[in-house]
C-alpha cells in the first residue's frame, strides 16, 4: 500500500521487493511449524555450539588492560589515573566556584577559605553573556531561565550539571577542532577517521558507559569522559566542513600575501570559518548537556541524577520539576550559544576611554559579582537562594497527573490497547518470527539491490555478528520498536513538514515547536510518558516518537521548499489542482529529502531506544543497560556494536536509495 | 627601447587528471587535442609562452574556462605547473624553496581576486593592513601604511567598516588597497571588476588607470571582456582552450587578427578605438603649414576632435618627440567610418 510517489523509488524493481517481503512474511509466520515439522531447532534459534563468545574475549581483554597492560615507562592504569587527575582538577575548581566553595583540609576538618559565587552573580554573568551575544531580550530570557532554577529549588543540582558542561565543552571543542584541522590538512586522516566517527555516533551511549565505568570507576570523571566522547564527533565533522568551505580565493589571497602555514590557519582559515565553527560549539554544548544527564547514572550527579531517582521512585512531581529545570537550562544555553554563532561584530570602542567606560557591561558584572559574593559570606541569602522562598511545584504536578489518570484513564488505556493490538503486536510478531538464517539472506539481498555487492557483504557480516552472539531475538525486538516508532513519527512528521513547507505561518509555529523539542535532552521525554502510560513497549515507543519527530518534519519542509518555483508554476499552468501539485510534483521531487529525513529519524530513534531501556523494553537497549549495572564490559560492547550495526545497515541502504533518487531527478547531492 | 623582462614564462603546461606528468611524457611533452579527447585529462593551460616587461599592463583575455585563472596561478605559483619554466627577475620561480617563495610574495607580489577574498572578521583597515601583519610589522606602522592605501583607493572614512557593510565596488577597492600595501613590483589582477555592474566597472577601470599612472607597476590583468582589455592593455594575450593564440597590442589584434577566433572577438570593436595615429599617418614630414603636433600613440577616436578643430594637417611625433609623419582629419574620419584609406 505504498503511495504512488514512493513507488517511483523502486521503479522497475517492484517485483523484487514484493517477492522479498512475501517470502519473509511466509517464513516468519510459519517458522515455528517449520521447526516442528523438520525437527530442526536451529531454524528459530542460533545453534548454541556455534555462538562466538566475543563478549568474554572483550571482558578478558579489558581485564588484562586494566591489570597488566604496560607501555614500558608506565602502565595502563597509570594512564587512566593521569587522565582522571587532569580532568578532575579543573572540574573540582569549577564546582567549587559555582556551588561548593573553596575549602582547605579534608572531610570534617575542612575550612572554607573562599565562598562560591553568589547565585545573583551567576545569573548576572549568564545574562551579560546573552546581552553581549545578542540583545537585551535574550539577556532577559537567560536571566529568567536561571532565576527559575533558583526559585524552584533546583540551584544546587543545576550548578553541578553546569560545572560538568563547563568542563566537557572546552575539551570537546578543542579536541574536535584539532582533529578537524588534521582531517582538513590530510585527506587520508579524514578517510581513516570517518568510519570511526560514524561508529561513535551510532553506538548507543550506554555501550561506552560500560568500558568507561570499568576504566575510570564510578564518579564525575567517568561521566565527563563519556560526555566528551559523545559530544566531540559532530565538532570534528563541523570543523572539517567549515574549513573546507572557506572560499578558495580567500586562501589564495592569504598565500599571496605570504602567510606561513601557521598564519594561514590561525589568521585566515579559522577566523573565516568562525561562524560555522560556532554552530559546532552549540552542538557540543547541547550534546554535552544531554549526555551529562544520562551520565548521571555513572556518577555525574546533578539534575540528571534527580530525574533518575524520581523515575525510580515514581515520584511524578519531583521528576517533572527536575526535568523542567533541565529544559530551562538547555534552552538558555542553546539560545545564548546560537546567538554567539551569528553575532554581529561591533565597532571597537574608542581606546582613549578608561577601561570601565570601554567595557561597561564587563565592568558592572564584575563589580556585582564581587559585591554579592562577598556579601554571601555574611548573609547566606546572597550565597544561596533562601530556602524558605523557594517554590515547589511537585505536589501540583503529582495532582495533575493523578487527575489526568483518574479522568482519562479509560481513554488513554483505549488508545494504548488499540495501538498495541493493531500495530505494535503484529509488527512485533512479524519481526520476531523471522528465522535468523533467512534474516541474514534477506538483508543481504536488500542491501545488494540498493548498494551493490560490497554493501551486501557488509550487511550480511554485521547481521551474522548479531546472530552469532546470540542476540538475534533481542535485535528483532529492537528493529520492531524502531519500525513502529519511525512509522508513527513519519506519519505525524511528514504531513507537518509538508504543511510547514507550503505555509509560512505554519512554518514559524511548527519550527519553534520542533526547535524546542530538539533542545530537550532525550531523558526528559521519558518523564511524562511514563507518568501517563507506565512502563513497557508502548511508553518507549511514544518517547522515541517525540524525540525522533524533528528530522521528519525538517527534511520534509526543506524538500518542499527547495523545489524550483518554476517547476510548480509549470504544473499550475498545466492545470494541476493543489492536490495534484502535491502528489504529482512536490512529493516526487522532495523524495530524496524525505528519504534523508527518514534516515535521520531512524538514527535518532535508535539512539533514543537505548535510553528507553530504563522503562523496561526487552531489546538490545536492555542488554546494554544490564551490562551497565553489572559492569560487564564484553556484554555491553557486543550489544552496543549490534545496535550500531543495525544503524549502519539502515543508514547505508537509505543513503543509497536517496542517492539513486537524486540521480534519477538530476539534482545535486 | 624595449623595457627589461620582469616575468618570463616558457612552455608552461597545467594538466588536471591522474598522473599528468606521465601523460605529458607519453605524448612527447606536447599532447595534441586528440590526445586529450577521451583520456580524462584536462589541459587547462597548454604550452603557454608569456613575457611580461617591466611597467607594462599585460592583459590575458579569453572566454570562461579558457584557462586564464589557471595560467595566472601558475605565474604566481599558487598552483604548480605540470611542465615549463618561469623566471621572475631572472630567478627560477619554480626552483625556489617555500621560504623564498613566501618572502617573494611578501615583498614583490600583490594579487586582486575576482570575488574580493576579503577576510570577513576584519575591518577595512585590518584587511588592508593584513599583509603587513603577517610580516610582523608593528601595529602603528602597518595601520599608517594601510590608511594611506585606503586613502589612495578613495575609501577614507570607512576604515572601521566590515566587508559585508560595503558595496561590491567598495569591497574591491579594499582588495586593491590590500594588494598594494606591501608595495609589490608585480601586480596580478584576476578579473577584478567582473563581479561588478557595468557602471561601477567603468568607474573602477578609470580608477585603476589613475592608480597605474601614479604607481607604474608591472601588471598582469585577467579579463574576459574585450572592451576592458582594449581600454587597459599595453599588450593582450588571447587564450583559447588553454593555449595562447595571439599576443599583441590591441591595435595589432584588431587590424591583424592571427586566427578566425581572434577575428570573431575583435569584429565588433570599432577600429577607431584601437588604431593609433602613427598607424594612419603619412610617413615623412614635408615642409608646410601645420595646425600643430600630436603624439603618435594617441588613439584615433580620442584624437579626432583635436584634428577636426583645424582643416590643416598635424605633425605626428614619435615617443622621443621627433616628428615622423603627418595626419589630417580626413584620414581619421576614414577610420571612424570603417572606410579603406584612400
Ligand atoms: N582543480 C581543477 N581540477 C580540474 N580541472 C580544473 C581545475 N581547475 C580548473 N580546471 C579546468 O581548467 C580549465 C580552465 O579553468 P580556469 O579557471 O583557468 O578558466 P578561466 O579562464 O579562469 O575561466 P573563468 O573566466 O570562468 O574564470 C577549465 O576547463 C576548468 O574546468
Ligand atoms: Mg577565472
Amino acid at each position: 500500500m505504498k503511495p504512488a510517489w514512493f513507488g517511483g523509488l523502486f521503479r522497475g524493481s517492484r517485483p523484487f521487493w514484493l517477492g522479498l517481503f512475501a517470502i519473509t512474511w511466509a517464513l516468519s509466520t510459519w517458522s515455528f511449524q517449520l521447526y516442528k515439522a523438520l525437527d530442526a531447532r536451529w531454524i528459530i534459534r542460533f545453534p548454541a555450539s556455534l555462538t562466538v563468545p566475543v563478549d568474554q574475549w572483550i571482558s578478558a581483554f579489558m581485564a588484562w588492560l586494566v591489570e597488566d597492560a604496560t607501555f614500558g615507562l608506565f602502565t595502563f592504569r597509570d594512564l587512566t589515573r593521569f587522565v582522571s587527575a587532569v580532568i578532575e582538577a579543573p572540574y573540582d575548581l569549577v564546582r567549587a566556584l559555582l556551588i561548593d566553595g573553596f575549602a582547605l583540609g579534608q572531610g570534617q576538618q575542612a575550612v572554607e577559605v573562599a565562598p562560591s559565587l553568589s547565585w545573583i552573580a551567576v545569573i548576572a554573568i549568564i545574562a551579560a553573556l546573552a546581552w553581549y551575544a545578542k540583545n537585551r531580550a535574550l539577556a532577559m530570557l537567560a536571566a529568567v531561565c536561571f532565576a527559575y532554577l533558583a526559585v524552584f529549588g533546583q540551584w544546587a543540582s543545576a550548578m553541578v550539571t553546569l560545572a560538568s558542561v563547563l568542563i566537557a565543552v572546552p575539551i570537546g571543542v578543542a579536541g574536535g577542532l584539532a582533529l578537524g584541522i588534521v582531517s582538513y590538512r590530510h585527506p587520508w586522516f579524514e578517510r581513516m577517521l570517518r568510519p570511526l566517527l560514524d561508529l561513535m555516533q551510532t553506538v548507543p551511549v550506554f555501550a561506552y558507559l560500560v568500558p568507561i565505568l570499568f576504566l575510570f570507576g564510578f564518579g564525575p570523571v567517568s561521566a565527563l569522559v563519556a560526555t566528551v566522547i559523545y559530544a566531540m564527533p559532530p565538532m570534528v565533522r563541523v570543523s572539517t566542513v567549515a574549513l573546507h568551505s572557506v572560499p578558495e580565493d580567500v586562501i589564495e589571497a592569504g598565500r599571496m600575501m605570504g602567510c606561513k602555514r601557521r598564519q594561514l590557519l590561525w589568521k585566515v582559515l579559522v577566523p573565516t570559518a568562525m561562524p560555522s565553527l560556532m554552530v559546532g560549539v552549540n552542538q557540543v554544548i547541547m550534546l554535552s548537556l544531554n549526555m551529562v544527564i544520562i551520565a548521571s547514572m555513572i556518577g555525574a550527579g546533578g539534575l540528571g541524577y534527580d530525574v533518575l531517582t524520581a523515575l525510580r521512585r515514581l515520584d511524578i512531581g519531583g521528576g517533572i520539576e527536575a526535568g523542567l529545570a533541565i529544559v530551562v537550562m538547555a534552552i538558555a544555553l542553546d539560545r545564548v550559544s546560537q546567538a554567539f554563532a551569528v553575532r554581529k561584530v561591533r565597532a571597537r570602542p574608542d581606546p582613549a576611554l578608561p577601561f570601565h567606560q570601554r567595557h561597561p557591561l564587563f565592568a558592572s558584572v564584575a563589580a556585582l559579582t564581587a559585591a554579592t559574593t562577598a556579601l554571601g559570606v555574611f548573609i547566606p541569602g546572597f550565597r544561596l537562594y533562601p530556602e524558605q522562598l523557594t517554590i515547589t511545584t511537585g505536589p501540583f504536578w503529582t495532582e495533575t497527573m493523578e487527575w489526568i489518570n483518574v479522568n482519562f484513564f479509560d481513554t488513554l488505556e483505549a488508545i494504548k490497547t488499540a495501538l498495541l493490538t493493531w500495530l505494535l503486536l503484529p509488527v512485533k510478531r512479524f519481526f520476531t518470527g523471522i528465522p535468523w538464517a533467512w534474516g541474514i539472506i534477506a538483508i543481504a539481498l536488500a542491501a545488494g539491490r540498493t548498494g551493490g555487492w560490497k554493501l551486501a557483504l557488509m550487511a550480511a557480516l554485521m547481521t551474522l555478528f548479531i546472530a552469532a552472539n546470540g542476540l538475534w531475538a533481542k535485535a528483532m525486538i529492537t528493529v520492531y520498536l524502531i519500525t513502529v516508532s519511525v512509522l508513527i513519527a513519519s506519519a505525524i512528521g511528514i504531513p507537518l513538514g509538508i504543511w510547514a513547507g507550503q505555509n509560512a505561518r505554519a512554518n514559524t509555529v511548527i519550527g519553534a515547536m520542533i526547535d524546542t523539542l530538539q533542545t530537550l535532552p532525550s531523558f526528559v521525554y521519558l518523564i511524562p510518558v511514563v507518568m501517563l502510560f507506565r512502563v513497557g513497549d508502548f511508553s518507549a515507543m511514544i518517547a522515541v516518537v517525540l524525540y525522533a519527530l524533528a528530522p521528519a518534519v525538517r527534511y520534509a519542509a526543506h524538500g518542499i521548499r527547495s523545489i524550483e518555483p518554476e517547476v510548480i508554476e509549470a504544473g499550475r499552468v498545466s492545470g494541476c489542482t493543489e492536490r495534484q501539485l502535491l502528489m504529482r510534483i512536490k512529493l516526487p521531487l522532495a523524495a530524496p529529502s524525505l528519504l534523508l529525513g527518514l534516515n535521520q529519524t531512524i538514527m535518532l530513534a535508535i539512539s533514543m531506544l537505548v535510553i528507553t531501556a530504563l522503562v523496561g523494553t526487552r531489546d538490545l537497549g536492555q542488554e546494554v543497560y544490564i551490562a551497565l549495572t553489572k559492569a560487564n564490559t564484553g556484554q555491553g560492547i557486543v550489544a552496543g556494536l549490534s545496535v550500531a550495526f543495525i544503524a549502519i545497515i539502515s543508514d547505508r541502504i537509505l543513503t543509497a536509495l536517496a542517492r539513486a533518487s537524486q540521480q534519477r531527478l538530476g539534482v545535486g547531492q | 627601447m624595449q623595457r627589461p623582462v620582469k616575468l618570463d614564462c616558457r612552455g608552461v603546461w597545467k594538466i588536471y587528471g591522474p598522473d599528468p606528468r606521465r601523460f605529458l611524457d607519453r605524448h612527447g611533452g606536447a599532447p595534441s587535442e586528440s590526445d586529450f579527447e577521451g583520456s580524462g585529462m584536462i589541459g587547462a593551460v597548454r604550452d603557454a609562452d608569456v613575457r611580461i616587461h617591466e611597467g607594462e599592463i599585460f592583459v590575458i583575455m579569453g572566454l570562461s574556462g579558457s584557462g586564464k585563472s589557471t595560467l595566472v596561478r601558475c605565474l604566481s605559483r599558487l598552483i604548480e605547473p605540470t611542465a615549463g619554466a618561469i623566471n621572475f627577475e631572472g630567478r627560477d620561480l619554480l626552483g625556489i624553496s617555500p621560504r623564498e617563495l613566501i618572502d617573494l610574495r611578501r615583498k614583490k607580489m600583490g594579487m586582486v581576486f575576482q570575488h574580493f577574498a576579503l577576510l570577513p572578521h576584519l575591518t577595512v583597515l585590518e584587511n588592508a593592513a593584513f599583509p603587513l601583519e603577517v610580516q610582523g610589522v608593528a601595529r602603528r606602522t602597518r595601520e599608517d601604511r594601510a590608511r594611506e592605501m585606503i586613502d589612495l583607493v578613495g575609501l577614507s572614512g570607512r576604515e572601521d567598516y566590515y566587508p559585508r557593510q560595503l558595496s561590491g565596488g567598495q569591497q574591491q577597492r579594499v582588495g586593491i588597497a590590500r594588494s598594494l600595501v606591501a608595495e609589490p613590483d608585480l601586480w596580478f589582477l584576476d578579473e577584478p571588476f567582473s563581479a561588478l555592474d557595468p557602471l561601477i566597472r567603468r568607474e573602477m577601470q578609470d580608477e585603476f588607470m589613475r592608480l597605474q599612472s601614479m604607481l607604474r607597476k608591472t601588471i598582469v590583468f585577467i579579463t574576459h571582456d574585450f572592451d576592458e582589455a582594449i581600454r587597459l592593455a599595453d599588450r593582450i594575450a588571447v587564450m583559447k582552450d588553454g593555449a595562447i593564440v595571439q599576443t599583441a597590442t590591441p591595435e595589432q589584434l584588431v587590424l591583424n587578427p592571427a586566427t578566425d577566433y581572434v577575428q570573431e572577438f575583435t569584429r565588433h570593436i570599432p577600429r577607431a578605438k584601437v588604431t593609433r595615429l602613427s598607424t594612419i599617418m603619412s610617413p615623412g614630414v614635408p615642409e608646410g603649414d601645420y595646425a600643430g603636433e600630436v603624439a603618435g600613440t594617441l588613439i584615433v577616436a580620442d584624437a579626432v576632435r583635436t584634428l577636426d578643430a583645424d582643416p590643416r594637417p598635424f605633425r605626428v611625433l614619435d615617443d622621443s618627440g621627433a616628428p615622423v609623419g603627418t595626419v589630417d582629419v580626413a584620414a581619421a574620419i576614414d577610420v571612424m567610418l570603417g572606410r579603406e584609406a584612400r
